[in-house]
């Protein structure tokens, strides 16, 4: 075996009480593409961070080409030819992406044009220079983000997720890209946890699980539920099977809704149709940033229509466009937002409080005064039911982690037995158990004769929960796809845009 | 001189201490901080000058004294917003505030003593077109506050510096991911701002009213602030509005000089007034506000 291109020894790094990693070894080999799996919270952000140098390492040695590596920040990083490309992109949205560049690479702005066009065609990167970032899809986005990498001739490069933004089409481009430039000589640090993606793409895993190694494997020669294992130390659970039910009353209806936002950024929607029925999950598919939050806003109520608009949704039988939030949760309706703190929890207020928010129905206030014992043992309920692993109601939510905080507040909308629940990425940085678990929930409350909508960025997850999927793209709604006569496959030709049927023809 | 021809003629200069110390802001608000206190500054600004220039020390050591002096002033600013992570809108009210409490106090023993101001220069054959030529008879100052604005508008749409500021203000992680010091360039930034309010108040104070008087600045720095709104964050729009704002402060003159019967207080408080109504309309296109405002405007910068 070659030396290798970058190697760990006994890394560690902990955040007060919380050991990120505890005595991590790692191999990169040059010219490989090098998979670092793990579930959320399993250390994986932190150990890329020491690389790129965002952080230091507690304990432990890193070498670097044969040399010891001390980095102070990521800038030192990217000298010594570590690039890296974040989950969350760090692009700026009202430049053009040859400015977005330019911050980066030395050049003139013409050459800089010229240089991202090759790059470009070398690599499968097509994107327009002179495009302002805010006008460009996600994919697009990533593969600026890319080229800004590669401009600085990295050896190593670090992708982390970079395909749980991706529609399943491109994520093939992305591996090709990812191939022709291992070819070229440089290696990649590919962080994930799909197992079928490592297992397509890289030449080498390393597992972590709770901040330590459980393994370095070859994933070729595993099958996906071998590394389930070594990722979360057990089988994972079986999915439970969903009922099928049919021709329950419409709970929720919109119909033909177009809508164009104040804010320029935001997606306009056009010709949104949707029903969905009780005893049924409807799932909404698509690369996030094609209306969904748009569209959310719309139906929970944060967005009213205008007046002129009516006739567009219905809940329960009952025009709600112009009716608030509050309204519509009188009518049985619960809403589990995608942003966690500040939309589905004050941060600074403690659980109990954040119950209050939504649960105070369930006879948590008489006479407009807080029942202090009532509200608490409410909490208690979800904190129990739902795992919630804190030390007790009275802790701020802020302090609970992303998944913890998600199983309270999607307890608490729970709770609530309402008609109709509309949940917004149900299982966003939950654990795989924990994730599990919420979805069996969502099935068995369908089962009970719940109305449930669903908008999720994980196709597996869609197939594993709903009855009907329909994909958004560019602010406009698929038709409706039964998920039993529906292949993962359709549902990216709808991602992309590229399943828009023919216009009817007008015959002369 | 009719009305208008005097509007004309002293337009540009009115204006000037709006547009520099407005300018001043902007480069500060494009970098993601809100500073407040510019009326402060530019009194304090505004009594260094007049010191120096009574004193004998001529009207360039006067803006360089004042330059300098609100430059120093503004960075107390920056150490308490941006390196203590203080406030914004309290800590530049607080550096407001007593940036006019030592324009009063050191310009106590000064009051209502007079200077000379400087000379107009015409420029040569446009300063001769019948009326609009009144508009090129200006003392240096106002010629190299345009030299300004457009040296400011030209770093914004083509310099890297222009560019790096501007990606400071609207995504301050990830300048900072990409290995730009994010309190330094901020420092940067307030540092001139604090310049060119310096300016905007030695101009006020020894070239357009050679005159001192305790409060003297009367808002201006106030104004400015609102026109960095006014002009949605653009060098040219904030540039049409100083000139607004200028004509509109001396429309009140012009009327009582035609005998219009109008109390000289109503007159007087036109630029206030006009201030909230634009404000209002601007206000109401968020579009507008959406695509050209800053998005980490006065929010303190975390790693």
């Amino acid at each position: 075996m070659t030396a290798p291109l970058l190697s760990l020894r006994g890394i560690s790094k902990s955040y007060g009480q919380i050991h990120a990693n505890q005595g991590i070894d790692l191999d990169v080999a040059p010219e490989s593409i090098h998979a670092v799996l793990g579930e959320n919270g399993a250390g994986k952000s932190t150990l890329m961070k020491l690389i790129y140098g965002v952080e230091q390492p507690d304990e432990g040695t890193i070498v670097w080409d044969g040399e010891p590596l001390n980095l102070a920040s990521p800038a030192e990083a990217r000298r010594k030819g570590i690039g890296m490309v974040f989950q969350h992109f760090s692009l700026f949205e009202t430049l053009t992406v040859v400015e977005n560049i330019r911050l980066v690479v030395p050049g003139r702005k013409a050459d800089l044009t010229e240089r991202i066009r090759t790059l470009g065609r070398d690599f499968g990167l097509e994107v327009d220079p002179l495009a302002p970032v805010h006008a460009l899809s996600v994919g697009e986005r990533q593969r600026v983000e890319i080229i800004r990498c590669l401009m600085t001739k990295p050896r190593l490069l670090i992708l982390d997720e970079p395909t749980s933004v991706l529609p399943p089409q491109s994520v093939d481009k992305l591996f090709d890209t990812l191939r022709r430039l291992r070819d070229g000589g440089v290696s990649i640090l590919f962080i994930s946890h799909k197992l079928e993606e490592i297992r397509a793409i890289c030449d080498k895993a390393t597992i972590l699980r709770a901040g330590r190694v459980t393994g370095h494997v070859d994933p070729r020669e595993h099958d996906a539920h071998d590394l389930a294992r070594l990722m979360i130390g057990r089988d994972m659970p079986e999915p439970m099977p969903a009922v099928s039910q049919s021709g329950g009353e419409k709970r929720l209806e919109i119909i033909g809704l177009d809508h164009r936002p104040e804010d320029p950024f935001a997606v306009a929607l056009s010709g949104i149709s949707l029903t969905v029925r009780a005893g049924e999950i409807l799932g909404i598919a698509g690369i996030s940033g094609n209306g969904q939050s748009e569209l959310a806003a719309l139906i929970s109520g944060e967005t009213v229509l205008p007046r002129e608009q009516r006739d567009r949704i219905y809940m329960m039988g009952k025009d709600v466009g112009t009716l608030g939030a509050a309204a519509r949760r009188q009518l049985g309706f619960a809403f589990v937002p995608e942003d966690r703190l500040g939309r589905g929890a004050v941060p600074e207020m403690s659980l109990v409080l954040n119950s209050l928010l939504t649960a105070h129905p369930l006879g948590l206030l008489r006479h407009g005064l807080v029942e202090k014992a009532r509200a608490k043992a409410f909490t208690s309920e979800c904190i129990r039911q739902y795992d919630v692993r804190t030390p007790g109601p009275d802790v701020e939510a802020g302090a609970l982690s992303g998944g913890n905080l998600q199983k309270f507040i999607v307890g608490r909308e729970i709770m609530l037995s309402p008609k109709l629940l509309f949940v917004a990425q149900p299982t966003w940085g939950v654990d795989v158990g924990a994730a599990s678990a919420i979805r069996r929930r969502l099935v068995a409350l369908r089962n009970e004769g719940m109305a449930i909508l669903v908008i999720s960025e994980e196709l597996e997850e869609l197939f594993e929960l709903c009855d009907v999927i329909q994909v958004l793209h560019h602010g406009t709604l698929s038709p409706r796809l039964e998920t039993r006569d529906t292949r993962p496959e359709d549902i990216g030709q709808y991602m992309i845009g590229a399943h828009t049927p023919a216009a009817p023809k007008v015959l002369a | 001189m009719n009305a208008l021809e005097f509007i004309l003629a002293g337009m540009l200069a009115a204006a000037t201490p709006f547009l520099l110390a407005a300018l001043g802001e902007l480069v500060v608000e494009r970098a993601g901080v809100l500073n407040l206190g510019v009326e402060g500054l530019m009194a304090f600004g505004a009594v260094l000058a007049f010191i120096v220039v009574y004193h004998g020390g001529g009207h360039l050591l006067s803006f360089v004294a004042a330059g300098l002096g609100s430059a120093v002033l503004s960075l107390v600013f920056a150490l308490v917003a941006l390196g203590f992570r203080a406030n914004q809108v309290a800590t530049g009210l607080a550096i407001g505030i007593l940036g006019q409490g030592l324009s009063a106090l050191f310009g106590k023993t000064y009051e209502s003593l007079t200077v000379k101001g400087l000379p107009k220069l015409a420029l040569p054959w446009l300063s001769e077109i019948p009326l609009a030529g009144r508009l090129f008879t200006q003392d240096i100052v106002v010629w190299l506050s345009l030299a300004a604005t457009l040296a400011i508008w030209v770093m914004f749409a083509y310099t890297k510096v222009g560019l790096v500021v501007r990606a400071t203000g609207e995504n301050p992680k990830a300048a900072h991911a990409i290995g730009y010091s994010v309190t330094a360039i901020r420092f940067a930034a307030v540092a001139f701002g604090g310049t060119m309010a310096g300016f905007a108040g030695a101009y006020a104070a020894v070239v357009y009213t050679p005159l001192w008087a305790d409060g003297m600045i009367a808002g201006r720095g106030w104004i400015a602030i609102a026109l960095v709104v006014f002009g949605t964050w653009l060098t040219g729009r904030i540039f049409l509005g100083a000139c607004l704002f200028g004509a509109v402060s001396l429309m009140g003159l012009a009327a009582q000089a035609t005998g219009l019967d109008v109390p000289s207080q109503v007159l007087a408080s036109l630029p206030y007034l006009v201030t909230i109504i634009v404000l209002g309309i601007i206000s109401a296109d968020r579009r507008l506000l959406k695509l050209n405002g800053i998005a980490s405007l006065g929010e303190p910068f975390e790693r």
